[in-house]
């Protein structure tokens, strides 16, 4: 992306038009478009070369041939590759993503029950990761070579290392089954299901607004144990990225200068330096939170948690491909739209980058 | 390897005239100067005790790998049915599953597999992301702008959706995870080959090389590859444990390696079900595989610190 700008953007400047704002966002809707037509492309011939056959799987095996051959002609399989992907890239802009044979509902209807609950997850992980990793790598910056720094290097390591389907079932070992501190997989205590109207469908925005606050606690409670294991990565990666950057701006002449003019160490730590930690940060954590939108799935498995990576793999084995493709579709246009938005927000927060 | 170390004097000084060779700043030929490269890698290497710990757990591995027939008293497979769900005792140092196999053999069978996976995806992927890599960013142009869009794509993809995507249409089995695997994994290397041949495209030698008509591809490969060899390598290693862990992640949803295989992520899903009331079956192939991607981890650490020219320490 950054190889082509140089000699463009110099164009750019040096005619007053199109101003090079415009060139600028062109460029980046040339990139997203690309980018989602590579994404349904791939799914495409993914959902073309899967074993299962999509005409059997709506007809039955006892079908005549003359109803098979009705329906194939009907899914349009019997045009030209070309012309079925072109259809199926239109229908996938208006929203549709056919039906799903295991629910027998629209794809997207499903998709929009099972977000939520992956959104809830992913967004309570990213959260524990910024507000503890974010002290821990500044911590560990400081005290370079200490104990402290030692210890955040391990917790990184281990946070980076451990299969998080196995830590996850520790856990519940440890925390459910053995001391039965907090409850056990799904959203909710089972005579709590279904009383809260899911409106947003994260259940504890619904509850709260509801005041249902004792269900609030119940999901509140099934949260903490999914949420810590999905948050582990999280932290990992967030402690050891705010850790190199602080050594880096520690390093900084500006921090000694303000050092020798007497600021209080944690004025210069919290002030000075990590102002401009803050910055490189909002990248790092948009990486994050989109990379646990997608490695929720396996988190899900473990906690019986009905989001969308659960979604996914349930319609893997199922061999339901719409379902399949449209989840792919939807985590990734998250993915990289959680990937532009970092990049705006950094382009604002950051005048060195939008040059 | 067909040189050895010169032998002059008695057999005590011997050593010492190892150390002297191979630390003169004055070598005598290419194979001298390489292994004085690879010496002083070493020392520095070696210093770090981090990424010796790193070494030698993947040493481990390997040893134990090789040698799975003498360490094991069967191949993983065998069952004792009588023998069911037994606790770690002397006889079973890790207990046994709910076919009575021993859990400890199983592990050692497994690091063949997870060995197998990992060298399988490198193979693929390293080759594919220095072709990539390094032909767009020596041509550059229009061939630099479409190879780095598709780069760009793969690289926007959630890579574990990907996969499970991939293994679905290709069908479970130890190979398509390897292949979907390495489908996701390969554009980063792209991008680094072609980060260092940005660098080094217009370096002297390159143009010697050209001056003396050698063609773009025996350029490519004999002037450019190698130079990007050390960051390929480094951010190899610490892919590794991510490697194994989706390997795992597929082998535990069943699209990895299929039964009986040893594989240990799908000991744990298979073990899932006991993890209660025989806490083992599930927890230790966790163990294995937490002890081994640790391993990559410490081991690239310290590789990038040796090898890499930029952090500046080695």
């Amino acid at each position: 992306m950054v190889d082509v700008q140089p000699t463009e953007t110099e164009e750019a400047a040096a005619e007053p038009f199109p101003p090079p704002i415009f060139v600028k966002i062109f460029r980046q809707v040339f990139t997203v478009a690309l980018t989602f037509i590579g994404l349904t492309a791939i799914t495409f011939i993914i959902g073309r070369v899967m074993p299962a056959d999509p005409v059997l799987a709506i007809v039955g095996d006892r079908a005549s041939t003359d109803v098979y051959e009705a329906m194939y002609i009907k899914l349009g399989l019997d045009k030209p590759l070309l012309e079925q992907y072109w259809i199926y890239l239109t229908n996938v802009l208006q929203g549709d993503f056919g039906k799903s044979i295991m629910t027998s509902r629209d794809v997207l209807d499903d998709l929009i029950r099972f977000f939520p609950a992956t959104l809830e997850l992913a967004t309570v992980a990213t959260l524990a990761g910024i507000f503890l990793g974010v002290p821990m790598g500044v911590a560990a910056a400081v005290n370079q070579g200490r104990w402290i720094d030692h210890l955040v290097r391990v917790v990184g390591l281990f946070g980076y290392s451990v299969p998080i389907f196995w830590l996850g079932m520790v856990a519940l070992l440890i925390f459910y089954g053995w001391l039965d501190w907090l409850p056990g997989p799904g959203r909710l205590d089972v005579f709590y299901d279904g009383i809260v109207e899911p409106t947003t469908g994260v259940i504890l925005l619904d509850s709260a607004m509801q005041g249902e606050w004792e269900i609030f606690r119940n999901a509140l409670h099934h949260l903490v144990l999914p949420g810590s294991i999905l948050a582990t990565f999280a932290l990992a990666y967030i402690a050891r990225m705010t850790r190199s950057f602080m050594l880096d701006q520690l390093s900084q002449e500006y921090v000694l200068t303000a050092r020798v003019k007497g600021l209080s160490p944690l004025g210069v730590i919290w002030r000075h330096a990590f102002r401009n930690v803050l910055v490189q940060l909002i990248t790092i954590i948009g990486l994050t939170y989109a990379s646990l939108l997608e490695g929720s799935v396996l988190t899900e498995t473990i906690f019986a948690w009905p989001g969308i990576g659960q979604y996914i793999t349930t319609s893997l084995f199922n061999a339901d491909m719409n379902a399949v493709i449209g989840g792919t579709v939807v985590v990734g246009i998250c993915f990289v739209g959680i990937n532009l938005l970092s990049d705006a927000l950094y382009r604002f927060a950051d005048p060195r980058a939008r040059q | 390897m067909t040189e050895m170390a010169p032998r002059d004097g008695a057999q005590a000084g011997s050593e010492a005239g190892l150390r002297a060779w191979l630390l003169s700043s004055t070598p005598s030929s290419a194979f001298q100067a390489r292994c004085q490269r690879v010496y002083l890698s070493w020392r520095s290497f070696s210093r770090n005790p981090i990424a010796m710990v790193g070494f030698l757990i993947i040493l481990l591995l390997l040893v134990v790998a090789a040698f799975a027939p003498l360490i094991t008293s069967g191949d993983g497979t065998s069952q004792v049915l009588q023998d069911r769900l037994l606790p770690p005792s002397a006889e079973h140092w890790f207990g046994t599953d709910q076919l009575g196999r021993d859990i400890f053999d199983r592990i050692i069978w497994g690091s063949r597999i997870t060995l197998y996976i990992v060298a399988l995806v490198a193979v693929i992927v390293v080759p594919v992301g220095l072709l990539v890599g390094t032909v767009a960013g020596y041509l550059g142009g229009w061939v630099d702008a479409i190879l780095m869009r598709i780069t760009d794509i793969f690289l926007a993809f959630p890579r574990l959706i990907l996969a499970l995507a991939f293994v679905s249409a290709l069908g479970p089995g130890l190979e398509n995870a390897v292949l979907a695997i390495a489908l996701t994994t390969w554009s980063p290397f792209a991008r680094i080959a072609r980060a260092e041949t940005l660098t080094i495209r217009n370096a002297e030698h390159i143009l010697a090389a050209r001056v003396q008509g050698a063609s773009t591809g025996r350029i490519l490969l004999h002037h450019v590859t190698p130079l990007c060899l050390s960051s390929v390598i480094v951010r190899l290693t610490l892919d590794m444990a991510g490697i194994i862990l989706t390997a795992a992640g597929l082998g535990f949803l069943g699209l990895g390696a299929q039964p009986p295989l040893p594989e240990w992520g799908a000991m744990i899903s298979d073990g899932r079900q006991y993890l209660l009331d025989q806490w083992w079956v599930p927890t230790i192939p966790g163990i294995a595989i937490l002890v081994v991607s640790m391993g990559f981890n410490l081991l690239g650490d310290g590789l990038r610190d040796v090898l890499d020219p930029r952090s500046g320490e080695g």
